[in-house]
């Protein structure tokens, strides 16, 4: 490839040449023409399932039949303009209560409904238009999302070599597409070439599986050449490949190109979704596109979530309509025997004319029909606008949460999104979280903190661990309570510990270097050379700057220089270096360029390292060498890796220091660092050239087990080698994260992590957030790795997970330690077995019995199997936490909403209550009127009840109630344990809302019928007709209820005050209007006319309202002196100011209500305080711990 | 950044009150304090109304048909007339209302409740409009009827006069029904038309001369009663009458309530500002006040007993099960 030096490309890089494993690339005439497709499954091309065919570069073909595939066009929407009105009704009607009131609503049109039809029909109307308008809303705000995706633009090759940009949506089938650094891929492609001379690219698959390492992808050699816009001109060729699937990890295809056939594998498939990194800009051709993609076909149908509380509601509602039922048929039977027996007698009624409604001769028909009549009529049992007003208050909700100032983010300027209002309120009754790690636990952006070099520590850093520690310890408190709050909010710079132990402390750390925040004279400028060590130190450096994968980028207008590491620990060890002043500057195809500044009298001198080998870094290995000569001609090899493994290839005399390197690294690691052990080993040239000659043989093998083969070799060299120190970097957590995690573990709530990461990675952010920390016991369960024949690996492999989880159980259930912490760690091979029908339960009762629990190398659905068999084994509200697609499934199959304990259930309690004082005063009254059908209330009255005069309340008081501010319950986090324990929505209350409910419907109905009985209501003699009986009743209903709402109410704002009294002021004004049109008949003018001057009304009123209430006054007076619940005792200190005065108690209490944790900083502080009050008791006098900012 | 207001981060300024043992036990008392004179005030506008009641639908049935009581009301040649002699027992001071009472008569069924029609009783131009006034709605030769509908139809078709001694007392009929009734919706130029023609024979008749919004007797008809048991009134008389007065009622018995074994009952009853002779008000305004007082003299002896501290922090749930941490 006659390509010009230095000129587009970048580097002129070929990392192919030096990777050793991930870059294996099969030979490019392993398929030609005549022997067609030999890659593993290329076979299958052609048949079943497999029929895709994509004319690379010629998207028009796929414009058209028989090769139209869809567009890129993606759609997350729910309805779209069409069906968004039949499709968005059946929803609503799916509800068993629309269902019933569409019904009611229907036959409110036949004479057998007892209301007008428009008094069935409006609230219907009204109740259903609001949620649909709602669903509306949420769709949109989904589309105006999609808009913003498929509107992304992206550079396509539009023919004769010429590139231009456009819409995502706007991509074809059989496109070329260029996509520049640091975009996502627009569709699924086939990787052409890159920005590399061979044709690779690193990508960021976070969104797809949530693994933070970069992936290598490379191209086939023959499209090495397209590597620039003009060579698309004309290009052509044919993809063959499976149809549409969701499956990840596979590709089966193959590409004819200049009548050759090559087989493609997953490694030349870009998929939508993840990242272009690391590399300028590659050339891809579209594969899939749209929906078709891989990403998308793995977006399952979000199922809609439905809180436990809705399903208890739906569970009322199913009561509710027993009790509706019941009523109906005694009231359809006590017609058909008034019919029978009494209608002939009733002349007034002109029985001679019955019709089929009240028929004397048939009273079973009659009953029948009345039935029907009944259903319709003690619907008001049933509250129509409690899902309606549920919904509004959850949009609300969501609204406040989006608001809310303590959930907005600076850095990114972005607030909370409550994404769908749907799960709010269960919020308040999560019981175990399972977080996904990446991103959603740590920045992944590594801060070198210490290093331990030659057996001596440098870096006089802290962590968080350390600092947190320190301040308590500070603070003094003899007991074994943990103040966290201090360790927070405590911002004293020096503190004075016992017997001469100095902390000084602050949080001012320099930030000037990204990544870096190593404090120590002693190796800064240059001063190391004047260390004992000073050539291990120098070592040291070097392996820093050498050993690693980076490639440095000059930024052309500072000059500075970054660095594109596959991890970020490699970043931060080149910042070190480059600190520490050797300056990683430049990377050639075979070798590596460093600038050395560390003495300020020699100036900078660059030196040039050939790079012989480069042995990079898997999970398997756990380690990475580079072979490497430098100029003196001396050949080293540079490794770096995990320290076990370095410990266990260490030669007898390189073991110097390992004594004193493996305390470092037990001090890093308990300090909650990343820690990496550093070597070396001097080769000589033959036996550099022997083992090379052996690698090489081993590298260009074809065959399974080249892996296993280069494997071997490499770990031939990767042999005595000698220890030089150990480097210890801080994970720098997602900021707030460990005093949230410290505040859910105390809160009492389970931890589990599922991340997409290798376990060392998962067990070190573990650490660092404080799930893990020394000294507790960890219970690994992985599957050792066997060579065996898949059938006997597979029982073989399980019956050592069984015998695993028995021996953690074992060992958790003798441990009589009441300290004694469990970490359960497992993989996700095990996890495969674990999560199988027979060992599940095993598996989840081991897990319970733990602290916290790690499962790494999860795959998306194993994610979702364990949030299942979570949510289904301890049978708690699960919550999800994740921001990648990787984890969809598990938050799809999380339980969480939200639930805002307390207040929500009281709501649906209070609409209960409410609708059966009203629904069955409307019974009673059928006693009276021959089980007639006839109501005592006006239609509108009706109508008006659930939607206007009563709703209103209940929605202030879900969205303005707070029992206790928003400080005092992260004060004390145990408050958050009446949610999971479902203390406000239990069977019990919700039955003593019922009781209470019947009760004032008695006192309600009897109370006014006994008042208004057969004397006259007024001074002028008038009696009272049903009209005024009915609108007294109803006066006294409104005020009923509303004084209930307002007895429940423990935060008055001018809001609740509105709404209570404003219903009830509504009512009054509602009658004078409504009484002033002569349509309402027995109504007009009832109140100014006949009720208002009454004396009797208005005494009758409050008789009635009183008595409603007293019953629930009673309860609430009682339980507040004798069975006070933990928020009403901090409400009264509060109140008190009892907090104020008091501070040793208020602080001594706010400490016990943690729950005792295992895990979590609190934790963490706790175990790293006993063990230096175990060192301060050892050798007191001479320690000192030094922390300066 | 999301805009700071007091609102958006529920923080507005809010009255908490907490039931503290002073609330619960002042609360009691004043609903005490309030509600016992209440009623003892109503208790004694109750007792202030003096009421004669005469049931006579029984003794108004000629001996001889006592057992055939349908028989008799239904024959149109037996005179309904009848005497009633009522006795005086307190001091009666004008005006006296005078009331029937039906029993065991649904007028609040919904057949009958449904039976009207209002515009035709408002508007003498919708005189055809009978929807909704079956099964009476026209006459047999299909001319509407004014007014239609069940509750008209069966009117109540007593007659009343009174007379002490040989003093007669006259019954003022004007004014027995609501203002707006007269006004809005019964018609001033509404006249009855084919009234009581159709093929059953109803309550009363009215007098075709005389518009609706004049006819109150039917206008208190037509507001119809809540219960089964309901009292209408029939008019009054401005004359005081005195304790041992003998009045004599001459009336006409005519409606039929034997069918269905309902009883009939005059009513004579003054009224105070509260209205008519009802102890009910009173002895529940007593009962739950005397409960309230009760309610506040057992708080005071529970927080006596069995005081808690307010803000007491051993009532917190960990510290009171420390076990179950």
């Amino acid at each position: 490839m006659g390509r010009t030096g230095g000129g587009r490309r970048r580097d002129r890089l070929r990392w192919s040449k030096l990777y050793t494993f991930s870059c294996f690339r099969t030979p490019a005439t392993s398929g030609d023409a005549a022997g067609g497709p030999s890659a593993h499954g290329g076979s299958a091309v052609g048949g079943p399932g497999f029929t895709r065919v994509v004319h690379c570069n010629n998207s028009a073909v796929h414009r058209r039949k028989p090769l139209k595939y869809p567009t890129n066009y993606i759609s997350t929407t729910k309805y779209n303009v069409l069906t968004f009105l039949p499709k968005a009704i059946f929803e609503q009607f799916r509800r068993v209560a629309n269902l019933y009131f569409l019904l009611t609503a229907i036959l409110s049109l036949t004479p057998v409904c007892p209301f007008s039809a428009v008094s069935m029909i409006a609230p219907l109307a009204f109740v259903v238009g609001l949620s649909m308008i709602k669903e509306g809303v949420e769709d949109w705000r989904r589309f105006m999302q999609d808009m913003k995706v498929n509107n992304r633009k992206v550079g396509v090759h539009k023919g004769d070599g010429e590139f231009e940009y456009r819409h995502w949506e706007d991509l074809a089938v059989g496109d070329v597409v260029k996509v520049e650094k640091d975009q996502f891929f627009p569709a699924d492609l086939l990787l052409l070439s890159s920005s590399y001379e061979d044709g690779i690219c690193y990508v960021e698959t976070m969104n797809l599986d949530g693994e933070t390492n970069l992936k290598v992808k490379r191209s086939l050699e023959v499209t090495l050449p397209l590597e620039e816009d003009e060579s698309f001109k004309d290009f052509r060729g044919i993809i063959r490949c499976e149809d549409p699937n969701p499956n990840l990890y596979t590709f089966v295809g193959n590409l004819e190109y200049e009548r050759q056939i090559y087989a493609i594998d997953p490694f030349q498939i870009l998929l939508r979704d993840s990242k272009l990194r690391n590399t300028s800009f590659i050339y891809g051709v579209v594969i899939f596109t749209g929906h078709d993609s891989k990403v998308m076909q793995n977006s399952t149908e979000s199922p809609s979530k439905r809180s436990t509380i809705e399903k208890k509601m739906d569970m009322i509602i199913y009561i509710l309509f027993s009790v509706l039922v019941l009523i109906s048929l005694i009231s359809s039977i006590g017609f058909a025997v008034r019919i029978k027996f009494d209608l002939p007698k009733w002349w007034y009624l002109q029985p001679e004319k019955a019709n089929k409604l009240d028929d004397p001769t048939r009273p079973a028909l009659s009953g029948i029909f009345h039935l029907i009549t009944a259903l319709i009529l003690y619907g008001y049992l049933i509250p129509i606008s409690l899902y309606v007003s549920i919904e509004l208050v959850k949009v609300l909700q969501a609204h406040f949460i989006n608001q809310d100032i303590h959930m907005f983010d600076e850095d990114t300027g972005n607030t909370a999104q409550a994404r769908t209002s749907n799960l709010n309120e269960e919020l308040g009754q999560v019981h175990t979280i399972l977080s996904d790690k990446t991103g959603t636990l740590t920045c992944n952006q590594m801060d070198f903190l210490k290093c331990s070099i030659a057996g001596v520590s440098y870096g006089v850093g802290s962590s968080e661990v350390e600092i947190a520690a320190a301040k308590h310890m500070a603070s003094g408190n003899d007991d074994q309570d943990i103040q966290v709050q201090d360790v927070w909010e405590n911002n004293e710079d020096e503190i004075q510990l016992v017997e001469g132990v100095t902390f000084s402390v602050g949080r001012t750390r320099k930030s000037s270097v990204k990544g870096f925040s190593f404090e120590d004279d002693r190796l800064m400028q240059g001063n190391w050379t004047n260390e004992p060590n000073s050539s291990t130190i120098l070592l040291f450096f070097r392996i820093l700057a050498l050993c690693h994968t980076a490639i440095p980028e000059v930024n052309e207008a500072t000059g500075a220089l970054t660095y594109e590491a596959e991890s970020p620990d490699e970043g931060a060890f080149l910042v070190a270096a480059r600190e520490f002043g050797f300056e990683f500057f430049k990377r050639t195809q075979s070798s590596v360029f460093v600038r050395e500044n560390f003495t300020a009298s020699n100036g900078p001198t660059e030196r040039e390292f050939k790079v012989l080998n480069l042995l990079e870094f898997n999970s398997k290995r756990k380690r990475m060498s580079v072979i490497l000569k430098d100029e003196d001609g001396q050949i080293l090899l540079l490794c770096k890796g995990a320290d076990s493994i370095i410990f266990e290839r260490l030669a007898k005399n390189g073991r110097v220091f390992e004594a004193d390197t493996t305390k470092h690294l037990n001090d890093y690691g308990e300090a909650g660092l990343r820690t990496l052990a550093l070597s070396y080993r001097v080769l000589d040239e033959s036996e550099y050239s022997a083992w090379n000659a052996e690698f090489l043989r081993a590298k260009t093998s074809i065959g399974p087990d080249r892996e296993l083969q280069l494997e071997h070799v490499s770990d031939l060299i990767e042999r005595e080698l000698i220890l030089v120190g150990a480097t210890a970097v801080e994970d720098k957590l997602q900021k707030g994260v460990p005093q949230c995690i410290d505040r859910l573990a105390q809160a009492g709530l389970k931890i589990w992590v599922l991340t997409g990461d290798k376990m060392e990675t998962a067990i070190n952010i573990g650490y660092a957030c404080s799930l893990l920390r020394q000294g507790m016991r960890r219970i690994c369960l992985s599957i050792p790795t066997g060579d065996q024949v898949a059938q006997d690996a597979k029982k073989a492999a399980k019956e050592s997970l069984m015998l695993q989880i028995a021996n953690g159980s074992q060992m958790v259930k003798l441990e009589k330690d009441p300290d004694a912490a469990f970490a359960l760690v497992i993989d996700g091979k095990a996890l495969t077995f674990a999560l199988e029908d027979d060992m599940k339960h095993m598996f989840l009762n081991l897990a319970i019995e733990c602290a916290s629990v790690i499962c790494c190398r999860v795959s998306p659905k194993q994610k979702a199997l364990v949030t299942r068999l979570v949510k289904e084994g301890i049978g708690k509200t699960t919550l999800a936490i994740g921001d990648g697609a990787n984890d969809v499934g598990m938050i799809q199959e999380a339980d969480i909403g939200v639930g805002i304990s307390g207040v929500e259930g009281m709501q649906i309690c209070y609409f209960f209550y409410k609708n059966i004082a009203f629904g069955l005063t409307i019974f009673y009254f059928e006693a009276f009127a021959g089980f007639s059908g006839q109501s005592v209330y006006d239609d509108w009255f009706m109508l008006l009840f659930n939607v206007v005069l009563t709703s209103l309340p209940v929605i202030s008081l879900g969205v303005f109630e707070q029992d206790v501010s928003s400080e005092i319950c992260l004060q004390f986090p145990a408050l958050y344990q009446q949610g999971p324990k479902n203390l406000f929505f239990d069977w019990y209350r919700i039955l003593g809302w019922m009781a209470n409910g019947l009760y004032s419907s008695l006192a309600i109905f009897f109370l006014n019928i006994c008042i208004f009985y057969d004397q006259a209501i007024r001074s002028g003699g008038q009696t009272a007709d049903m009209a005024a009986v009915g609108t007294t009743m109803f006066t006294c209903i409104i005020w009923a209820v509303n004084m209930q709402i307002a007895l429940t109410m423990s935060h008055f704002t001018w809001i609740q005050h509105l709404f209570v009294w404003g219903s009830v002021g509504t009512w009054y004004l509602f009658i004078i209007v409504y009484g002033s049109a002569l349509r309402s008949r027995d109504n007009y003018q009832i109140l100014l006319e006949v009720l208002g001057p009454a004396p009797l009304y208005w005494a009758a009123t409050l008789l009635v309202t009183a008595a409603c209430n007293i019953p629930y006054l009673i309860h609430i007076s009682y339980q507040r002196s004798c069975n006070p619940l933990d928020h009403h005792v901090i409400q009264e200190i509060k109140y008190l100011k009892k907090d104020v005065e008091d501070q040793t108690m208020w602080k001594r209490e706010r400490s016990k209500a943690r729950q005792r944790t295992k895990i979590g900083f609190t934790a963490r502080v706790d175990a790293k305080i006993k063990q230096i009050r175990g060192k301060l008791h050892k050798k007191a006098p001479s320690l000192t711990i030094h922390t300066v900012s | 950044m999301p805009k700071y207001s007091k609102f958006t981060q529920q923080e507005l300024p809010a009255c908490k009150p907490i039931l503290t043992p002073k609330w619960v036990v002042s609360v009691f008392f004043l609903v005490g304090i309030i509600f016992v004179p209440v009623g003892v005030v109503s208790l004694l506008a109750a007792r202030d109304v003096v009421e004669i009641v005469d049931r006579y639908d029984d003794a108004c049935v000629p001996a001889n048909m006592t057992d055939n009581k349908l028989a008799y009301i239904q024959n149109p040649n037996i005179s309904k007339d009848c005497t009633r002699t009522l006795t005086i027992t307190e001091d009666m001071k004008q005006p006296i209302f005078v009331y029937y009472q039906l029993d065991n008569f649904y007028q609040n069924h919904r057949r009958y409740v449904k039976s009207r029609n209002d515009g035709q009783l408002r508007d003498a131009a919708k005189a055809n409009q009978t929807s909704a006034c079956e099964p009476e709605k026209t006459t047999a030769d299909g001319k509407p009827i004014v007014p239609c509908g069940l509750i008209a139809w069966s009117l109540f078709n007593d007659t009343y006069s009174f007379t002490r001694g040989n003093e007669n007392l006259t019954v003022d009929k004007k004014d027995i029904s609501w203002k707006s009734d007269r006004e809005h919706k019964f018609g001033k130029n509404v006249y009855p038309s084919n009234f009581q023609n159709g093929l059953l024979k109803g309550g009363g008749t009215l007098d075709p001369a005389i518009p609706l919004s004049e006819q109150e007797d039917l206008i208190v008809w037509m507001r119809t009663a809540a219960l089964p048991t309901f009292r209408k009134l029939y008019g009054r008389i401005y004359v005081d009458l005195k304790k041992n007065d003998t009045i004599t009622v001459r009336l006409s018995n005519n409606y039929n309530t034997y069918n269905f074994g309902g009883k009939k009952k005059l009513v004579l009853s003054t009224a105070t500002w509260l209205g008519g002779k009802n102890d009910f008000l009173g002895f529940a305004y007593v009962i739950v006040g005397g409960l309230c007082f009760f309610l506040a003299f057992a708080f005071t002896l529970l927080y006596f007993i069995k005081p808690r501290k307010l803000g007491d922090h051993n009532y917190l749930s960990w510290n009171r099960h420390p076990a179950g941490r």
